[in-house]
């Protein structure tokens, strides 16, 4: 257990938008945050990186209280890679991942070896090393996220939270990203929508639903039809795939077909 | 091309800094020969050895008077004041995200203005507290109600602007309505010229004030050089780096707004050089704030000595309002600079 929550609550603008969720992930593990829009997820990730604070409860890094570490030790342990985060600054591809050295440097230090080594090894990850001069603002959608990843690894973290990184690309690259997030075996904690590419790519699953943690665990325990109607207010059929994973199919409207 | 290069290449940055501050010093030394009367730049100069270690040249009283006690000092602060101005600029436009971010979007000139006129025309804080001071109590106060205004709306980047604009408009109001009514014809044409900018006034201890003040503000916005990139994605991305940004913020306006206070204070307000010079210094090196803020700096000031210049110089036997000069050179190169970095769709 590296990350954790322990009945944490926040509220914005009088209504309490995460309520008392306890949840941990564990170490090089995948864990997928799953709800309907609202639910409190984003809000959620946000205080999970310190990025709001708690109204109650406590999060934990390594069962210390991330309140008492300072901002620049935690962005050295864990990374944020944001839903869409986009700049009008002129920036390359190598501006941007350099950002991530940020927590590692003083004010007035110049660039060492190991910024370098740190900057080319997440590139080299993320496969953009041929795009190291590249503009920002002549990415695609796809690329945008992954040199976010990069920038994110370049800070070197243990801990990596994202939030919806599939939001708006297309099928292939929704794969491609997932994959190259698993691949990193860090410790994840995913917002996804795509409850079949949560399934495909998690070990495990908490879902939330009006702020509060209504299930956790493997994928396949988690995600049964009936959760699924109670939540997403959505009826599905559920059928096995290749490797052990499953399928799951909506059911439009008047569609009434039967149930495995 | 400047991208690939990592590690600090000590030859180019020797070179850029000695070819800063050789045209820093070009810039001076046209100035103070350049205007009404033209001084060989050997007299010139003399008058600077006498004036500074009292050599003893041969010079005559009045060139020695002009070259020191009026032009030298003019054009020290014209440069401390463009290179002020422009880093706030910079500073601002980084901590907004607005590309149109400028000093007096926080209200600094307009209420400058107001304490300024309060003290021409009211009459108010009598001879202690004077035009500068009048103009320095008038900005803290017109950015403290801002800074009220956009705290109290959540204190985003739009609500910050939105909030400047309100308290500008204000402040403005304030100052038309006490020239209207109160002012003679002959007041209204000083205020007027006070509030377009004029180095005319400078003496030496306007510089004791002012050059401390950029210093020490340029020092306290280098040493955040790199929280201020880490802003480009937007604050949450900012924080998810490691920066404090509640103190980064807080420190970094009232830093810009301490400069820009002090300068509108002592030479009134001149328009366009923050809002022009930071994007003419990104253009040329980019725009990491470690190089960003010393190129603000230098460009800014040769800029500024050079349109106090030209503000001297266009109509015979007369001195434009510098703010006049800075529009009318700066708003076509802006517009120049708008075009060329037009971005591919």
């Amino acid at each position: 257990m590296t990350l954790a929550t322990h009945d944490v609550r926040w509220s914005a603008g009088g209504h309490l938008i995460v309520d008392g969720i306890t949840l941990s992930v564990e170490p090089n593990r995948m864990l997928g945050l799953i709800g309907p829009n609202g639910s409190g997820k984003s809000s959620l990730l946000r205080l999970l990186c310190r990025m709001r604070k708690v109204a109650s409860g406590v999060v934990t890094l390594d069962a210390r209280d991330i309140g008492d570490l300072s901002r620049r030790d935690l962005a050295r342990r864990l990374a944020f890679v944001e839903q869409q985060a986009t700049t009008d600054v002129h920036l390359s591809v190598c501006d941007v991942v350099r950002l991530g050295r940020t927590p590692h440097r003083a004010a007035f230090a110049s660039w060492t070896r190991e910024d370098e080594e740190a900057i080319d090894h997440a590139l080299e990850r993320v496969g953009l090393t041929d795009r190291h001069d590249q503009p920002w603002h002549t990415l695609s959608g796809g690329e945008r996220q992954r040199v976010h990843i990069a920038r994110a690894l370049a800070q070197e973290p243990r801990e990596l939270i994202l939030d919806e990184p599939t939001n708006h690309l297309d099928i292939q690259h929704q794969l491609s990203t997932l994959a190259l997030i698993r691949r990193l075996g860090l410790t994840c904690i995913v917002a996804l929508h795509d409850l079949n590419l949560a399934s495909l790519f998690c070990d495990r699953i908490c879902v939330l639903s009006a702020g509060k943690l209504v299930a956790a665990g493997m994928p396949e325990a988690v995600l049964t039809p009936d959760l699924i109607r109670r939540v997403f207010g959505v009826e599905v059929r559920i059928h096995d795939g290749a490797g052990g994973r499953r399928h799951i199919e909506y059911i439009i409207d008047g569609d009434q077909g039967e149930t495995p | 091309m400047s991208h690939a290069v990592l590690r600090p290449n000590w030859a180019a940055r020797i070179a850029v800094a000695v070819l800063s501050v050789v045209a820093l010093v070009l810039a001076v030394a046209l100035a103070v020969t350049v205007g009404e009367m033209t001084i060989p730049l050997g007299t010139a100069l003399k008058a600077l050895g006498n004036g500074l270690f009292d050599l003893g040249f041969p010079t005559s009283a009045i060139q020695q008077g002009v070259i020191f006690h009026y032009r030298l000092s003019r054009a020290l602060m014209a440069a401390l004041c463009g290179g002020a101005l422009a880093i706030s600029g910079a500073i601002l436009q980084a901590l907004l995200r607005n590309p149109l971010a400028e000093p007096y979007i926080l209200g600094v000139s307009a209420g400058a203005s107001t304490g300024a006129v309060c003290v021409m025309i009211l009459g108010l804080g009598g001879t202690t507290l004077g035009l500068s001071g009048g103009a320095f109590v008038g900005s803290v106060a017109a950015l403290a109600l801002v800074a009220l205004l956009a705290a109290g709306a959540g204190g985003t980047s739009d609500r910050v602007i939105l909030a400047g604009v309100a308290g500008s408009q204000l402040f403005t109001a304030a100052t038309s309505a006490i020239v209207t009514t109160m002012a003679s014809a002959e007041q209204a044409r000083g205020v007027m010229f006070w509030l377009l900018g004029n180095f005319g006034g400078v003496r030496w201890p306007d510089l004791w004030v002012a050059t401390p003040v950029a210093l020490i503000g340029f020092i306290i916005c280098m040493s955040h050089a790199k929280a201020l990139d880490a802003f480009a994605f937007g604050t949450d991305a900012a924080r998810s780096l490691g920066v404090a940004v509640g103190r980064v913020r807080f420190v970094l306006f009232a830093t810009t707004a301490l400069l820009t206070a002090t300068m509108v204070a002592i030479v009134g307000s001149i328009g366009f050089v923050g809002l022009v010079i930071p994007h003419a210094a990104r253009f040329l090196v980019g725009p990491g704030h470690a190089r960003l803020l010393p190129a603000c700096l230098v460009i800014g000031a040769v800029f500024m000595i050079l349109t106090d210049i030209l503000s001297r110089v266009l109509v015979p036997q007369q001195i434009l309002p510098i703010g006049i000069v800075t529009a009318l050179f700066g708003a076509p190169a802006f517009a120049a600079i708008l075009y060329g970095a037009k971005r591919p769709a």
